[in-house]
């Protein structure tokens, strides 16, 4: 837990645990939380602005946000527990509940839709053995539909961690969960 | 990687010119390109100059409601006192939508330069950039950057050697549709739910934490460097009078070759289907084009000679939008795809609004029942009646965006919506 990072850009993590371990226990007690809490302060002129990246951190470091992570958060910026969970539940990217290793979000909205997005995101479901939305038995596996990724002329859109993927037609599923769960380059 | 894309339609790639190119990410070789020369520029003018040139030159914001941005910066207040923002809305979001993310990862440099000359007009101190929480990979490329900007006095304190400074930031959103209306999205950078307010107060009054702030979309920004090197009249060389310039275009759905292109404002929309993106891969011909994003009306494919002008889409009944046309052909099932964008709207709705909270999910649960046979006969009744309702009465136009497209497919395509119906019951004599 030692990371530096410009403040200028400390609002911006990974939203999921992609590059390091997860960490438990207090984060503000260690050196990369007082570090980021106090890059993020120093960018606004309120204590409250810095909400968002401080849940982002959180999540980064710890994959999802449980109701202790909440109450950390809210002393550390002198806001009640009960704001803070009511912004991490707004917010759709904080993890609320733990996912697998590879957290695996289909876009089915209208560009992806038109293009076999239903499809791709059904032979996801079946190819890693889940129901949407929960863990797979090895862990290795979330599979979720998403709103729209912003991506819409490279549909079928499926975000793996904080990765796009483009172009994914329901064929291309089975190679991509092989080469996911084989930790390779999907 | 989407660039260059082939296309037989002369593309007028000015904003775009840069994009594809890897050496262009960096100071370096954004700086072997003229990057920030513009800038420089800008650091010997007035901000009342600065305006002035973009207000000539017509530019409108590229976030979809393209209001004029010159005249949006003359109404933030001169020498009041107060700190000023500039927010870049970079949070793209509108279904259809992706130019914004190419702008960002390939020419990170060229939105800082129109921060910072923003910020410069406006009196703004600090910039923030909300960049979508998605674009993870997008943002690393832009804090890259922004980084290097530090690094070479081209943010923070004495820019460019000058007495001026101003602090540039990222802000990342966490996945909410409705941070990209503007007032939304200054209650999340404020660590709010991301919920729009009802104006006023105008953000040029109030804005992020109660001060005078001005939220220009990516694109928007991404133009003024090249307007400010070049002059206004050479931005008006093209496009009409109402809408000057050149545009970015988010092609999808199907077509032959979808993904970015730049064109001159006032192409037919027709030349941009076809000649660009080359038609649809079946070949069949086009059902429905939803032209400005997924909160624009539908038109049907007897109505795509319309001129790509703001005004041009708006007398065919439908709007510009963000430029983002989704290209439906002949097969699609129209309630199954209006059923869709219904569900995106409902699950983004903030929920302060009744009409809005209650009247994208009943949309979405009546929709859902003609697709399935379900529907009754009363149903595009009452559809017409909720799109009534769900108009101009609420906070922001998340509600009157569903409306759009749902109202035209009901215009335009009743008939796939009754071919779905339940047949009625006939008593028997």
């Amino acid at each position: 837990m030692s990371r530096r990072i410009h403040p200028a850009v400390v609002g911006a993590q990974p939203f999921q645990l992609t590059a390091r371990e997860r960490f438990d226990g207090p984060i503000f007690e260690t050196e990369e939380g007082k570090h980021r809490l106090e890059a993020a302060l120093s960018r606004y002129p309120t204590k409250q602005a810095a909400l968002l990246p401080m849940l982002g951190f959180v999540q980064s470091v710890k994959g999802w946000i449980e109701p202790a992570d909440m109450v950390e958060v809210a002393e550390a910026l002198d806001l009640t527990p009960a704001y803070v969970h009511s912004i991490a539940t707004f917010y759709t990217m904080y993890n609320k509940h733990p996912v697998g290793r590879h957290f695996v979000q289909v876009c089915t909205n209208i560009s992806c839709h038109l293009n076999r997005a239903e499809e791709v995101l059904h032979r996801f479901l079946a190819e890693t053995g889940t129901r949407e939305g929960e863990i797979s038995d090895d862990g290795e596996f979330t599979v979720i539909e998403a709103e729209c990724l912003g991506a819409c002329g490279f549909a079928t859109v499926v975000q793996v961690n904080d990765r796009y993927l483009e172009d994914v037609t329901p064929d291309r599923v089975p190679g991509i969960v092989e080469n996911l769960r084989g930790g390779r380059d999907p | 990687m989407s660039f260059p894309h082939g296309s037989d339609l002369e593309t007028t790639t000015r904003l775009s010119r840069h994009q594809g190119e890897a050496e262009a990410r960096t100071l370096e070789g954004w700086r072997a390109r003229g990057g920030y020369e513009a800038l420089r520029r800008s650091l010997e003018m007035s901000p009342a100059e600065i305006t002035e040139v973009v207000k000539a030159s017509g530019l409108r914001g590229r976030g979809g409601a393209g209001f004029p941005t010159g005249l949006k910066w003359s109404f933030m207040p001169k020498d009041d006192g107060k700190p000023h923002y500039l927010c870049c809305n970079a949070d793209e979001s509108e279904p259809g939508a992706f130019k914004d993310r190419e702008v960002i990862r390939w020419t990170p440099h060229l939105l800082i330069e129109g921060c910072l000359i923003a910020s410069r007009a406006i009196g703004a101190e600090h910039a923030y950039i909300y960049v979508r929480g998605e674009f993870f990979e997008e943002t690393q490329v832009l804090n890259a950057a922004v980084v290097e900007a530090y690094d070479n006095g081209l943010a923070g304190d004495g820019i460019l050697g000058s007495s001026w400074s101003c602090d540039v930031t990222i802000h990342a959103g966490a996945g909410a549709y409705i941070a990209g209306e503007e007032t939304g999205l200054m209650n999340s950078l404020m660590g709010n739910r991301a919920e729009p307010w009802a104006k006023p107060p105008f953000p040029a009054q109030a804005g992020a934490f109660g001060m005078p702030t001005t939220v220009n979309n990516v694109e928007t920004l991404a133009a003024v460097p090249m307007i400010l090197e070049n002059g206004a009249d050479w931005y008006r060389q093209w496009g009409s009078e109402e809408s000057p310039g050149t545009k970015l275009w988010s092609c999808s759905g199907h077509l032959v070759r979808p993904g970015n292109y730049e064109f001159a404002l006032g192409l037919p929309l027709s030349d941009i289907i076809f000649d660009a993106c080359g038609g649809t891969p079946s070949g069949k011909p086009v059902k429905a084009v939803i032209p400005g994003g997924s909160s624009t009306a539908f038109l049907t494919g007897d109505e795509l000679d319309c001129a790509t002008t703001y005004e041009g889409l708006a007398e065919a009944g439908s709007a510009l939008g963000t430029a983002s046309p989704i290209v439906m052909d002949e097969d699609t099932d129209i309630v199954a795809a209006m059923r869709r964008i219904a569900q995106f709207y409902a699950h983004e709705s903030c929920g302060q609004c009744v009409q809005c909270r209650e009247g994208t999910s009943w949309v979405v649960r009546i929709l859902q029942r003609i697709e399935a046979g379900d529907g009754r006969p009363a149903d595009i009744d009452t559809l017409y009646e909720l799109c009534e309702q769900m108009t101009g009465r609420t906070i922001c136009v998340l509600a009157d965006s569903v409306v759009f497209p749902l109202q035209s497919s009901l215009d335009k395509f009743r008939a796939d919506y009754e071919a779905r119906m339940k047949p009625t019951l006939v008593a028997a004599g």
